[in-house]
């Protein structure tokens, strides 16, 4: 089940944007998610803004790339004439490879017609594996896509049996070697630790066959059993065990160290890659107060300071756009302290860390004191998170923030 | 004569009281009472008309004594309750004072209980005339015969002369009644001399002050006369004279062995102290009635706001209640762990839980009270003496002797528990004075054991290890020299005063592993290992760690979770600051509460 959607203000029927967001717009990084809400099966595990064939309710994967770039011409009528070159995309789901390349290529056509890629725009995609073959991931790439991200999640059968996913071990290293053959010089793998029934040795060896791929660039993620899962009520029901937190930074530790051997350096607390060019900047954009504009079904946007997020389900995102209105659900219009501590809470992730000027002296001393955060970069005048401190850092957000 | 206030001949008057256990039946009883002698016509009746407070009624108990007039074939009866439980055995006594004959209520399904019991020797002692009552005949687990044997056997009668009655389809009733009148002797005293009553309680009330309730003894209480209080001799306007029956009405005076109330216009009980004797100021007495005291705290707590800017309110509701509370008594203190907060005085752990449960339901307070302790006196060996109500303020230094108080414990019980009773007794270094069986399958067992233990999880335990049926009374018995240390507990090397507590040597490790072990279940991992100490002085003697927290991490934080991410740190934040912070320890409100709950002692229903 995807989670509920936050609360918020209403949003005006044509989505008209306040004056605040469009300050300053064009001088900010601008990018495009675009969500693709389809996936065969939902994974336990997942409280993505997802949809199984059957919970379509009219809905259909047939008509979504229509429907999105209605979205994407709505998004330049808000966002007014303004030159607005679009620095990254990134499409995600869902399953995004459920859709024929083909559809994938025309909303990126609509999104270059409406506002222009940039020359080095960085345009992603994530993938299943058992989605894609040779030639999809090369109309990919001839349709302009620059980066594929795989859902490999584990390199172990059962590990993978938990999880839901229904590709087979080694086919995520296929897809990276014809991602490379069609010429994608960035490909990323997703891994997932801390599956119920998945040991350290597992998961040494889920990173060992990652590296053997080559990917320039890894995310991994702790399991994180969100409220309203198959995996929360299997776990209430004492069916599968919890994760616990130390084995879970005990695979961190273990992750920091095989992808750190291999040279993939950590620049976010999830993500590590080979170099700057092959750092995700999409994801940096939103790390760093960009601008975005989320196409799609429960996608999260944001502009100037203000974030809005549309409709849940699919056919009613359809039905608003063929409506003519937003598709937006609600937003919120942040005032100077939550701008300011969303700053800290996305920039101390960061491996460049945060300004000392956002955060209160005293606790970061402390902080530094209790090995939490760098010494030598607090005396560059800035807080970055020591290994200790990138496995606390959601307390040394509470205690740096005012 | 008619039978009117103030001109009532003391020959037809009848002053008495109802002993009985918590829930054999005295307010139903009383109830049937009003209804039969047509004071509360039957479509006012409601349950249990004399119990005003809100707890009263619904724990089923009564807290404060009450008077009632009840006419009856030429009669009066001066119907006086009497408050059931042993933290309030001064104002039970005061109130057996008041009257010439009691009647001893026992249900009839369950036989006499310890307070009962105790209550009845008070009786006894005051020379009252009793009438045996089985209440509850009408159940079909009575056993009437089997318990009529009984009270007789205590009491000294003939089986035959226990009067069998049901409270609730009145059944007997009118006997009793009768039975009253032709027993009960009828009060005598000077109707010349000068006027003394005696307080048997005192009530605040909001919008009249307070209202004294008083019985006549000799001489004549007049509304055209001052009055004054004898132990303070503190003179007060008479604005009010006047009985209850059942509701107030104003009277021009009351005479000899009339019951009545008095309102002067204090505004607080302690000028109206129950035992005290009023008399008037033009031709005052000279010599008070005798068996005042003043009430004095056996238990001592600290109570603490929650939300530390409640206090304000906790003093004004404190001072609030004292208007009604004689017996309560409350200084500031200063809690590193809790804060700004209040050692409260009180009479046992019922007159505890009272109060703080009025606290939190009239005053809308949120409280952590620390665990209950009593008064220790500790000499030392300088020879200085230390009172000690707080057990972090427990001297440092040489010791030479602590003493603690002590209570001769009365327990009734079936006979089948009698092992139960005593192993839990000798756990807590209670000493065995006498056993005797009250009937063929019923004993009393009578103990000599600190307060301080049975204050402590003691009547929980009796009740289950005798499957409820034990009964429990004491009574202050002095005090004992015992080996008492006071045990600290540390947090990270920082003491916790709100978990200092004075135990006897032989248990301290006990206390010090049971502490240390619940408070690492409730303590949060923090960023750091967190030892949990138990120690006597600087001698550790139990010790657990909290492991430091190694992950507070979410790990994905992408352009939808961003909202969500910072509202939920935000309310995280706003949870920590409602935490106490003990040297750099941030322990939930809750793990105070938890580790303070002792799994209280006062009675509570079955």
């Amino acid at each position: 089940m995807p989670s509920t959607l936050p609360d918020g203000d209403p949003v005006p029927s044509d989505g008209a944007l306040p004056g605040s967001a469009l300050d300053g717009l064009g001088d900010r990084p601008f990018g495009f998610y675009v969500h693709v809400p389809f996936c065969v099966t939902r994974c336990g595990y997942c409280d993505f803004n997802t949809y199984t064939a059957t919970e379509l309710r009219g809905a259909s994967r047939e008509a979504y790339a229509d429907t999105a770039i209605t979205e994407i011409r709505l998004a330049r009528r808000v966002l007014g004439d303004a030159d607005l070159p679009v620095q990254t995309v990134f499409v995600g789901g869902g399953t995004p490879t459920l859709l024929p390349a083909d559809d994938l290529g025309r909303i990126l056509d609509a999104i270059d017609k409406e506002f222009g890629l940039a020359a080095d725009a960085e345009v992603t995609t994530e993938a299943n594996p058992e989605t894609v073959d040779a030639g999809y991931l090369a109309r990919l790439r001839e349709a302009g896509f620059t980066r594929m991200s795989f859902g490999m999640q584990s390199s172990r059968e059962h590990v993978l049996a938990v999880l839901d996913r229904t590709h087979t071990a080694g086919r995520p290293q296929q897809c990276v070697r014809w991602a490379r053959e069609a010429g994608f010089d960035h490909v990323n793998l997703d891994l997932i630790y801390g599956a119920p029934g998945e040991s350290d040795a597992d998961w040494r060896a889920s990173l060992d066959a990652a590296l053997e791929a080559g990917p320039d660039h890894v995310s991994a993620y702790a399991l994180i059993v969100e409220e309203g899962t198959r995996l929360a009520a299997q776990v209430r029901r004492g069916e599968v065990a919890a994760p616990d937190d130390d084995a879970m930074a005990d695979r961190y530790l273990a992750a920091e160290q095989a992808l750190g051997g291999q040279g993939l350096r950590w620049y976010e607390i999830s993500n590590w890659a080979a170099d700057e060019e092959s750092r995700c900047r999409h994801n940096l954009l939103y790390w760093t107060g960009g601008d975005w504009w989320g196409i799609g079904p429960g996608a999260h946007s944001h502009v100037g300071g203000t974030r809005w997020w549309n409709v849940k389900h699919p056919a009613a995102y359809a039905a608003r756009l063929t409506a003519g209105t937003t598709p937006a659900h609600a937003r919120e219009i942040l005032d100077a302290a939550d701008r300011r501590f969303e700053r800290v809470m996305l920039e101390l992730r960061l491996a460049e860390g945060c300004p000392l000027n956002l955060l209160d002296d005293a606790a970061v001393r402390g902080a530094v004191a209790d090995g939490l955060l760098v010494p030598e970069a607090y005396d560059a005048g800035r807080a970055v998170l020591t290994l200790r401190g990138r496995l606390l850092a959601d307390a040394v957000v509470r205690d740096l923030t005012p | 004569m008619p039978l009117v206030p103030n001109q009532t001949d003391p020959a037809v008057i009848r002053n008495f009281c109802i002993i009985a256990h918590i829930d054999h039946g005295k307010s139903t009883l009383a109830d049937r009472m009003l209804q039969f002698t047509g004071v509360v016509e039957e479509r006012q009746m409601r349950a249990q008309y004399l119990d005003r407070m809100d707890i009263e009624r619904e724990r089923g108990i009564t807290i404060k004594s009450q008077a009632v007039r009840l006419p009856w074939k030429d009669h009066v009866l001066n119907l006086i309750d009497t408050p059931g439980h042993v933290d309030f055995s001064y104002e039970v006594s005061r109130s057996l004072a008041a009257c010439e004959g009691a009647v001893l209520l026992v249900d009839a399904a369950q036989g006499i209980e310890a307070q009962t019991l105790a209550n009845l020797y008070m009786a006894l002692e005051a020379d009252l005339h009793i009438i045996p009552v089985l209440n509850k005949i009408d159940l079909p687990a009575a056993q009437p015969d089997k318990y009529a044997d009984e009270l007789a056997g205590i009491i000294g009668c003939d089986p035959s002369e226990v009067l069998r009655v049901s409270g609730k389809t009145g059944e007997g009733v009118e006997e009793l009644l009768d039975n009253i009148v032709a027993t009960v002797p009828a009060p005598v005293g000077d109707p010349d001399g000068p006027p003394r009553a005696l307080i048997f309680d005192s009530v605040y009330d909001t919008y009249r002050g307070v209202v004294t309730y008083v019985r006549v003894i000799d001489g004549h209480l007049s509304r055209r006369e001052k009055s004054m209080m004898m132990s303070t001799k503190a003179a007060h306007d008479t604005l009010e004279v006047g009985v209850i029956s059942p509701e107030p009405k104003p009277v021009t005076g009351l005479g000899v062995g009339e019951v009545g109330y008095l309102i002067t216009g204090v505004k607080d009980v302690r000028q109206a102290r129950v035992g005290d004797t009023v008399t008037s100021v033009s031709g005052a007495a000279v010599k008070p009635l005798g068996g005042y005291q003043d009430p004095k705290p056996m238990v001592f707590s600290g109570l603490y706001p929650v939300d530390g800017d409640d206090y304000p309110e906790l003093r004004d509701a404190l001072d609030k209640l004292q208007l009604n509370d004689a017996a309560l008594i409350y200084e500031p203190e200063t809690s590193l762990a809790l804060g700004f907060g209040f050692r409260c005085g009180f009479l046992g752990l019922l007159h505890m839980e009272i109060v703080r449960e009025r606290l939190e339901r009239e005053f809308n307070l949120s409280l952590i009270s620390t665990a209950p302790n009593v008064v220790y006196r500790v000499a030392m060996e300088t020879g200085q003496e230390h009172r000690v109500t707080n057990p972090s303020e427990f001297p440092e230094g040489k010791i030479a002797a602590v003493y603690e108080p002590i209570v001769r414990a009365t327990i009734l019980s079936p006979s089948d528990h009698i092992g139960a009773i005593m192993e839990l007794c000798q756990s807590r270094r209670g000493v065995l004075l006498g056993m005797d069986y009250l009937s063929e399958d019923r004993v009393e067992i009578r103990y000599t054991m600190p307060l301080g233990e049975i204050i402590f999880d003691f009547f929980d335990q009796l009740k289950s290890r005798t499957r409820g049926y034990a009964s429990l009374d004491y009574e202050p018995s002095g005090e004992q020299e015992s080996d008492l240390v006071k045990v600290d507990i540390l947090l990270q090397g920082e003491s916790v005063d709100a978990f200092s507590q004075i135990v006897h040597k032989d248990k301290s490790r006990e206390y010090g592993l049971m502490m240390t072990a619940k408070l690492k279940e409730l303590i949060p991992r923090q960023q750091f290992e967190v030892p949990i100490q138990a120690a006597i002085g600087a001698r550790i003697i139990a010790r657990e760690n909290i492991r430091a927290i190694r992950k507070d991490v979410l790990a994905k934080c992408y352009g939808g979770d961003i909202s969500r991410k910072r509202k939920l740190l935000e309310k995280q934040k706003e949870g920590k600051k409602r935490m106490k912070t003990i040297g750099r320890v941030d322990v939930p409100q809750e793990a105070f509460v938890a580790a303070l709950s002792t799994g209280s002692a006062a009675d509570k229903k079955k």
